[in-house]
């Protein structure tokens, strides 16, 4: 049976208030589109749980639908720093509770929660303040070496959402380029939504089976959503949108300027279709150019 | 022939020098990957370039302006995960060198990324954290820290530990069994500091054309020691500055100032 939804029902039906939330992808296919629906659907007391919690997370924070925050690297990548997150912290904006590791300790988590396990072990954290600013990295001695390595709980998220470049309706999604901790985040979750640039015939998925991260058997929802991760990219279809995230630093250092954006950009558009149709130069200036790989020969 | 070179460029002929061809790196943005790509295009073309974000081999033909880069996918050797990097890579010893810096650096070489001023709950300024720093400094083989000398930047001790150097209330990187050598040089904009063998603190081991002792001390909020064989650096070489500048970072992104 199908589980192509849209976005709004995506989001709508596996997204609640008070839930962890892990949006995927590292530089590379981050789940804006998803972002801005919880945002339009104004989803309140989230645990936003990412390595880089990136321009997507300092939306959502300053659109209100975080209580907490679980990161390992909070900055603009490439351009400088996550304003809104900022200003929650140093105590100028609305409080957000902190759960920080190094992006380590995020794997390390993720692997935990994708393996069924409590906890994960990694040689890590000696000599630095991380676990004083965070008790929950603790340590473990091995029963084998006697060496002490460090440990980090599992995190098993309620919600996972990944974005890939394709996908077929069942939800078995495919992704090349950076991979990120995608499969990890979404074994690790209880629900995941998987939205891709292109839905695909099975026969598609089935002739290169080696490049499917996610198995349609862990998937509750499949969402189309063509450059749904930008200002992000997507390998072999667009190309990062840095002008963007440089002009965010000047958008997100005002509160109220950020605000009118997320009133524009986020709650002034229905979806990501109209979101895209406000910008007609994006595929002229992003649109991938193509190198395509050579294939291999799964014959026996 | 005198050429004129800025404080940058000359950081990132030193750092490309220390890299040996062959050697496994693991980069980050900015001057580091101008260093790794300098090293790359002269006396170390089998550099081996690792990003933490999974490109293994990268051989980016423009500059990355994240460590998430496409162009550090294409025509790479392997993409690996984020947990085979940080698990199969860098945790099992293979890498062996690492580059880090950041907004604080103190005499042990601990560098701070994650809050200045006040405490860890209520900080004057939040800076983005650990990322990958922590695990590069205890696992890498050695270190590099590229960081500019200011009093702020070099205090005698960080207002938060993110990545470990040689020495943590006292006790050392021995005792705390971290597997890494840690930073072996700070390269800096004036000078090069290096570890007391025996101590682990940062001394002044060499220094840049025209700089001078007293110069780089007042940078430092410790009574550096210097070392009696105080090294020279020699200037960029034309050839360092005609790829720097001409093909590795032309629109000056990381080279400016």
């Amino acid at each position: 049976m199908s589980k192509l939804v849209s976005m709004h029902d995506a989001i709508a039906a596996h997204v609640r208030d008070g839930d962890s939330v892990i949006i995927e992808g590292f530089t590379h296919l981050i789940g804006f589109a998803a972002g801005h629906e919880i945002i339009r659907q104004r989803r309140r007391d989230l645990t936003l749980c990412r390595l880089t919690p990136d321009l997507i997370y300092d939306q959502m924070i300053a659109a209100g639908c975080a209580r907490k925050l679980v990161f390992s690297w909070a900055g603009n990548p490439g351009a400088g720093s996550l304003f809104a997150f900022r200003r929650a912290v140093e105590g100028k904006g609305p409080p957000l509770e902190l759960e920080e590791y190094s992006h380590f300790g995020m794997v390390a988590r993720l692997s935990a929660g994708a393996a069924g396990l409590p906890f994960w072990t990694l040689r890590n954290y000696g000599g630095t303040d991380l676990p004083v600013a965070n008790p929950r990295i603790k340590s473990v001695t091995c029963p084998y070496t006697g060496e002490v390595l460090a440990t980090v709980p599992a995190l098993r998220p309620d919600v996972c959402i990944v974005h890939v470049q394709r996908a077929d309706i069942h939800g078995n999604a495919q992704v090349w380029g950076l991979l990120s901790t995608q499969k990890e985040a979404a074994f690790a979750s209880a629900r995941v939504i998987v939205v891709a640039e292109e839905i695909v015939d099975e026969a598609v998925i089935r002739a290169d089976p080696n490049r499917t991260i996610i198995p349609g058997l862990i998937v509750q929802a499949v969402v189309h959503e063509p450059w749904g991760a930008h200002p992000s990219y997507a390998q072999g279809f667009y190309d990062r949108d840095n002008d963007f995230y440089v002009a965010w630093e000047q958008v997100a250092r005002d509160e109220a300027t950020l605000a009118r954006w997320l009133d524009e950009w986020v709650y002034g558009v229905k979806d990501r279709a109209e979101y895209l149709a406000r910008q007609p130069d994006l595929r002229a200036r992003l649109t991938a150019k193509p190198r395509p790989s050579g294939s291999v020969d799964y014959g026996y | 022939m005198a050429t004129e070179y800025s404080p940058k460029e000359l950081m990132a002929c030193v750092a490309a020098r220390e890299l040996r061809d062959g050697e496994v790196v693991f980069v980050g943005i900015g001057l580091p990957n101008l260093a790794c790509n300098l090293a790359r295009a002269t006396h170390a073309p089998n550099l081996l370039l690792i990003y933490e974000s999974g490109a293994v081999g990268a051989v980016p033909v423009r500059l990355p302006v994240s460590v998430g880069d496409p162009a550090l996918v294409t025509g790479s050797l392997m993409v690996a995960s984020m947990a085979e990097v940080f698990q199969s890579f860098l945790q099992n010893g293979k890498i062996e060198v690492g580059f880090l810096g950041g907004a604080q650096v103190d005499r042990w070489g601990n560098i701070n990324t994650t809050v200045v001023g006040g405490d860890y709950a209520h900080p004057k300024v939040r800076l983005p954290g650990s990322g990958g720093a922590a695990e590069i400094a205890v696992n890498a083989r050695r270190t590099l820290i590229i960081n500019a000398l200011s009093p702020r930047a070099f205090p005698a001790d960080v207002d938060f530990v993110t990545s470990p150097g040689h020495r943590y209330h006292g006790t050392s990187r021995a005792a705390l069994g971290l597997p890494g050598a840690g930073p072996v040089r700070v390269i800096t904009d004036r000078g090069i500091l290096e570890p007391n063998a025996a101590t682990g603190e940062l001394e002044l081991a060499a220094i840049y054309p025209g700089e001078t002792v007293d110069g780089v001390r007042a940078q430092v909020g410790w009574p550096l020691v210097v070392r009696d064989s105080l090294g020279t650096v020699a200037p960029p070489t034309a050839e360092e500055l005609r790829l720097l500048r001409d093909v590795l970072d032309p629109k000056r992104l990381f080279l400016k100032g």
